[in-house]
């Protein structure tokens, strides 16, 4: 077995198994912390696939942002999960069929297909080779020009996601003292202190 | 020797898995909603292997775009999940109810 073998039986193990807990754990802590685990050995099965940029992106997009999002969403809510995670054993079986007759319905094609004879000649992107342009920048040849309708929406998309969230969680506490700019900026050095003669023995 | 069916046959694990945790945690919108980033992961290995032994880089291109609408669902998911446990103290499915739907 080669060292390439080797590494991808190592990364499709982790990916699986982090999967596998992922699902199964009982804190949501430790969930969050098999995706990462998961996430990783994808990124691992990328690299070996030769696609280094989706490799890196998974890392820095998956990692780096979902996952702490799911991270701090998990720690910042105050939910009883020990009380979520009761049924999750009334439930098991119908999800161990389920599971079980979707891995079969998809055994059934593995070993089974093949490419058509066309396949070749349907290629919308051909990779060029290795010693004209590595990956990142075969990437970015074709999505700044051929894609670029498509790469802008997906700008927009996440414009609509960050508006979205944004929108949904904002809440405006009241009974809060504020700072309030324009009113700061317009005071009027003047009027802002009087002095007041004041007659010995008559006060104010 | 490691061909494509190898890396098929993990993101058909991956995508199993996905689902059979859709149907066994079905309370916990959390562990759902890390389900269905599963499933998408899955299906990003697949594009990826396929685009890898095609040499067609349309593949990667699409894994980007799913990537990209896998962050914005992720974010408007929780984002939905902070609200409603603000609203009603609770993540169960089965108490989203207030629509009557």
């Amino acid at each position: 077995m080669s060292v390439a073998d080797f590494a991808f039986y190592l990364f499709a193990l982790t990916t699986v198994v982090g999967g596998f807990f992922t699902v199964m754990a009982r804190n949501p802590v430790h969930s969050v912390l098999w995706l990462i685990t998961a996430f990783v050995g994808a990124t691992g099965l990328f690299v070996l696939l030769g696609a280094e940029f989706v490799a890196m992106l998974l890392m820095i997009v998956y990692v780096g942002a979902v996952a702490v999002l799911f991270l701090f969403v998990v720690m910042m809510l105050d939910v009883d999960f020990a009380e979520l995670k009761a049924e999750m054993a009334k439930s098991l079986p119908l999800a161990l069929l389920i599971g079980v007759i979707l891995l079969m319905e998809l055994a059934t094609i593995f070993g089974t297909w093949q490419f058509a004879d066309g396949a070749d000649a349907a290629r919308a992107a051909v990779a060029p080779a290795l010693d004209v342009a590595h990956n990142t920048q075969a990437l970015g040849q074709i999505l700044y020009t051929d894609y670029i309708l498509l790469f802008q929406l997906a700008g927009l998309i996440l414009l609509v996601a960050m508006i979205g969230a944004i929108v949904l969680t904002l809440r405006h506490r009241t009974n809060v003292k504020r700072q309030n700019v324009i009113s700061q900026m317009h005071r009027d050095p003047a009027k802002a202190m009087e002095v007041i003669d004041v007659k010995p023995g008559q006060g104010l | 020797m490691v061909g494509l069916e190898h890396y098929l046959a993990v993101g058909a694990a991956l995508f199993v898995i996905g689902i059979f945790g859709l149907f066994l945690n079905r309370k916990n919108v959390i562990i759902l909603l890390m389900s269905i980033e599963l499933m998408l992961l899955a299906v990003n290995i697949n594009l990826v292997a396929f685009s890898s032994y095609l040499g067609d880089l349309a593949g990667q291109v699409f894994t980007l775009f799913v990537l990209t609408v896998a962050a914005a669902e992720a974010a408007i998911g929780l984002a939905i999940l902070v609200s409603f446990f603000r609203n009603r103290g609770t993540i169960d499915v089965e108490d989203v109810n207030v629509m009557k739907g």
